[in-house]
């Protein structure tokens, strides 16, 4: 463990490859406050409640099968409904599971740059959930990062194991308090997928104006197993650069990346997903769609990289750009470096086209009608293979984010 | 006050010295054109005349400058309305290529279409109505489904453009080449559907139509009152379909 102080310690001011850079320094994690635990989310006060069903944490936990709520730093809430998943914060689980601490920091680098680094040499935060051997259950876990103080600076480090043969839902909801306005979140997220396991992961995050975020997600993938991303971001933000890594090692392992986006304010958002398809017959896939509001920025990136023979990649990002002073890059990027793959990309980014306006205008709806119809439809990307719970509660984070837009 | 005319019927569309620019250039130099209710009339002339000008002018799409003349539709001049504003007040239009939406469904817009017309039905109803509207053109429940116009054949384009307007249930309708695509089968489909739109298997329908045909294969199925040819941005010739057709096939649009 000390190595990896160490290690961090010399990346403390290491600045991330892509982003800007955040001065940490502005936030504080030292005088944090410790928050008491809670018995049940009901608990917590009713604006609070509406902040974690924005982002499909469900107060009254109807139809999820464990929960899970960091506030800023203490692990206040945890509940285990069903057996064969375990959820609970990281430093119990390192004191219940001895052989945890091998997994530490082996999908993403500690030392990758200064926010690995921060989120090791800070107050260990995070969660820990994992689906025991042949375990399959519908039910999604939820958990939640909420920041409840200003100027704070929240550090996870999620460690999440499906083990062989299981199949786990997980809605990871990040918020801020609604009087929260400015703070810094970094979330370091590990995933590990088994022989034939499947995790099917929603995240909504749902921040404030002056948030800073940092995720930073490694995911390694063995033999047949199958990871599906849903990454929801409808909601200003300060900036927020991330950049998943899915490591499909594993022969026939699929990893597959759909992300919404939309950009409000003078947001800045910088979003990619990576995948390194090792593993014989791995594939991936990355669907994007992103929509540019007011003076936002949204930069889209994909990145294949194939390494052995018959494996398959397809990126695709839609952006749409809905004001003139808001900018979408898609920055699509493929390695092949051997022969006998199929990587392909597509990207389109533009407005709304206008004869699909006239269209429907011709058919009696008004300009803004038809705006919002064709957004709507833009944001309608498929969301079938995911369990009835998990989509529907994907589905209805699609249509809240897209409220008042 | 509504003009009356002799045999009782009003005037539904009034179009006056109608001039319209696109993209700085002129396209229509002074169109004049009356439809009465009853009335089917039938638009021709070479490619680039002006028709499918014409139509985007009357629906109202923002990139056909009005820069002279009038659109009248039951009394009330329409000329700087916007396009809902149109549809709403009775207009409707079948296009010949429309876009193709990725995401919005057929249904989706059947069912605000039939919600717009049919207020008083509860959602249940307009379903229902919606579904069996589209057994009617041979387009089932499943077609419904898909996103609009994205793959469709070319028969199919036009048996959902027409089964929107049943949906809408427009008093003056432009149809913009109904029959190009479509085969000889389905143009009776097709042509059944445009009737009963227009009103034409009622004794005293009031409904008005302007169709857009190529072919004039359809004028076998469907009845037309009028015919005009528009050519260079005006309308250069008016008369009964079936003489003026005959003069195009023996002697083209060039001498008419």
């Amino acid at each position: 463990m000390s190595t990896f102080k160490e290690k961090a310690e010399k990346a403390i001011n290491k600045e991330a490859a892509i982003g800007l850079d955040v001065d940490l320094e502005e936030y504080d994690q030292d005088s944090i406050d410790q928050h008491e635990k809670i018995d049940s989310l009901s608990e917590l006060n009713k604006k609070d409640q509406e902040v974690l069903q924005s982002v499909g944490v469900e107060p009254d936990e109807e139809n999820r099968s464990a929960s899970f709520l960091q506030k800023d730093q203490t692990p206040v809430f945890e509940n285990n409904m069903y057996d064969g998943v375990e959820i609970m914060s990281v430093p119990e689980a390192l004191e219940k599971h001895d052989w945890l601490s091998d997994y530490l920091w082996t999908a993403v680098q500690v030392d990758a740059d200064k926010y690995t680094a921060k989120a090791e040499l800070g107050e260990l935060g995070g969660y820990f959930i994992r689906a025991e051997p042949g375990v399959k259950l519908d039910l999604p876990v939820q958990a939640c990062m909420f920041i409840g103080d200003r100027d704070t600076i929240q550090t996870a480090h999620n460690i999440i194991i499906a083990e062989e043969n299981s199949r786990i839902n997980i809605i990871n909801g990040c918020s801020t308090a609604s009087h929260v306005d400015s703070a810094a979140h970094i979330g370091v997220s590990e995933f590990f997928l088994k022989k034939g396991s499947t995790i099917n992961f929603t995240m909504v995050h749902n921040w404030d104006n002056h948030v800073d975020v940092r995720p930073r997600t490694g995911v390694i993938l063995e033999d047949d197993a199958t990871y599906v991303s849903n990454y929801i971001l409808a909601k200003p933000v300060e900036n927020i650069q991330a950049y998943p890594t899915a490591y499909c090692n594993g022969k026939n392992s699929r990893a597959f990346f759909q992300s919404i986006l939309e950009g409000h304010g003078d947001s800045i958002i910088d979003q990619g997903s990576r995948t390194i398809l090792t593993g014989e017959n791995s594939s991936s896939e990355m669907i994007t769609r992103a929509i540019s509001h007011d003076e936002s920025t949204i930069y889209t990136r994909g990145d294949m990289h194939g390494v052995s023979p018959h494996v398959k990649g397809h990126i695709e990002c839609m952006g749409l750009v809905l004001s003139e002073n808001s900018k979408i890059y898609s920055v699509p990027e493929l390695k092949c470096d051997t022969i006998n793959m199929e990587l392909s990309h597509e990207a389109a980014v533009g407005k709304i086209a206008e004869d699909q306006i006239q269209y429907l205008t011709a058919r009696g709806l008004t300009e803004e009608e038809a705006t919002s119809m064709i957004v709507r439809g833009f944001f309608d990307i498929d969301i079938k293979g995911l369990p009835e719970e998990l989509a529907r509660t994907t589905k209805k984070l699609i249509d809240l984010s897209m409220e008042g837009s | 006050m509504l003009i009356y005319l002799l045999n009782g019927d009003y005037m539904l569309l009034e179009i006056s010295d109608l001039e319209v620019e696109v993209e700085g250039k002129k396209i229509l130099k002074g169109v004049n054109l009356t439809i009465n209710e009853g009335e089917t009339h039938v638009l021709l002339g070479p490619n680039g005349a002006g028709k499918s000008t014409l139509f985007m002018s009357i629906l109202g799409f923002p990139n056909y400058k009005v820069t002279n003349g009038t659109i009248i539709y039951k009394d009330q001049d329409i000329t700087k309305l916007s396009t809902h504003e149109r549809i709403a007040l009775g207009l409707g239009v079948t296009f010949q290529n429309p876009p193709a939406i990725t995401g919005v469904k057929l249904k989706d817009l059947l069912t605000i279409e039939t919600k717009k017309h049919f207020a008083e039905l509860s959602d249940e109803e307009v379903n229902e109505k919606v579904v069996k509207l589209g057994e009617r053109l041979k387009l089932n429940e499943s077609f419904l489904e898909r996103d609009v116009n994205l793959g469709f054949s070319g028969g199919e384009v036009k048996r959902s453009e027409l089964l929107q307007l049943l949906a809408q249930q427009p008093n003056f309708i432009m149809f913009d080449e109904p029959d190009s695509g479509v085969d000889i089968e389905n143009v009776e489909l097709v042509s059944k559907e445009i009737n009963t739109l227009l009103d034409h298997d009622k004794e005293d329908g009031k409904k008005g139509g302007l169709l857009i045909t190529h072919l004039g294969y359809i004028l076998n199925f469907v009845d037309a009152t009028h015919a005009h040819i528009l050519k260079d941005g005006k309308i250069v010739r008016t008369g009964k379909p079936k003489e003026i057709m005959e003069d195009i096939r023996t002697s083209g649009f060039g001498d008419v």
